[in-house]
């Protein structure tokens, strides 16, 4: 594997996603707020979408349905983000905090 | 080593394109290991920026400029607004117990990062086509409202409802100021 010639192979690309896929499961569980679970997961959905685009460019029957998919990921990913930000806006309003051990209470 | 032109150039590339890779591993790993939030969000888009570069090595500057638009313009500056109306705060708990934990979540990081890996350099995947370098914007507007037409229907209609859902979501239990 020559490293001129790193930007032209597929395997490069997806080691990068594996990579990040992994940081982010490391901070899932590192992180001790909701905000920082929500950074983690982003993270997690990058790197799957990295992983889409590198499969569509190098092996992808035609040029243009991994970046389809990376644009459906963006789409399901903002909406995602939207509803945890509002759950965690409610959940500091009602516990005023957003730390994970702090939501122990089932009842409303 | 002779330097021709087009050595020079490939040179600079693969430097951009390392730079690239650098600056989204590191920006990842500085999301998940800083201790105040507000520099996990700046990880976040520093992440998010060297992935658009790698986007644009896929020859897709179109995925690399939604990428900047929606990443690090819409949802990095949302998070830090919900990180104003919430107020995180980061209080140390027990030492001992949470070494403990990060070494175990480190531990089950990297095997699944290993595995992964191995996997991939173990698998041979089956070529359908070479890479297409040309311009493919105009055909992923025609995919999008033929092939793929239903699905993007369907999320702006899951947007829709996000964003009402959303707003139902926040508002309810306000009081109101009177």
């Amino acid at each position: 594997m020559n490293f001129i010639h790193w930007s032209e192979q597929l395997n490069v690309y997806l080691v990068i996603g594996a990579l990040l896929f992994a940081i982010g499961f490391f901070g899932f569980f590192r992180h001790r707020t909701l905000v920082g679970m929500l950074i983690s997961g982003e993270l997690i959905l990058a790197g799957a979408a990295l992983n889409f685009m590198a499969f569509g460019h190098f092996q992808g029957a035609n040029s243009v349905t991994g970046q389809t998919f990376a644009l459906f990921i963006m789409g399901i990913a903002a909406a995602e983000a939207a509803i945890v930000l509002s759950i965690m806006i409610a959940v500091y309003r009602h516990y005023r905090s957003i730390e994970t051990r702090d939501l122990k209470d089932l009842e409303g | 080593m002779n330097l021709m032109p087009i050595t020079i150039y490939s040179l600079a590339t693969a430097a951009v394109f390392t730079s690239f890779v650098v600056v989204t591993l590191g920006g990842a790993v500085m999301a998940v290991v800083a201790r105040r939030l507000v520099r996990s969000v700046c990880g976040l888009a520093l992440s998010f920026l060297g992935l658009a570069g790698l986007y644009y090595f896929l020859h897709s500057p179109f995925l690399a400029l939604m990428q900047m638009l929606i990443y690090v313009g819409a949802i990095c500056i949302t998070i830090m607004f919900a990180m104003m109306l919430t107020d995180p705060q980061d209080q140390p708990i027990r030492r001992g117990r949470r070494l403990l934990l990060e070494a175990a979540s480190l531990l089950v990081a990297g095997l699944l990062a290993a595995g992964l890996i191995t996997l991939l350099d173990r698998s041979t995947w089956m070529t359908t086509s070479a890479p297409s370098h040309g311009d493919t914007l105009p055909e992923l507007g025609r995919v999008l409202l033929f092939r793929y037409g239903f699905a993007f229907e369907l999320i702006s209609v899951v947007l829709l409802l996000a964003i009402l859902g959303a707003l139902v979501v926040a508002r309810s239990g306000r009081r109101s100021p009177s």
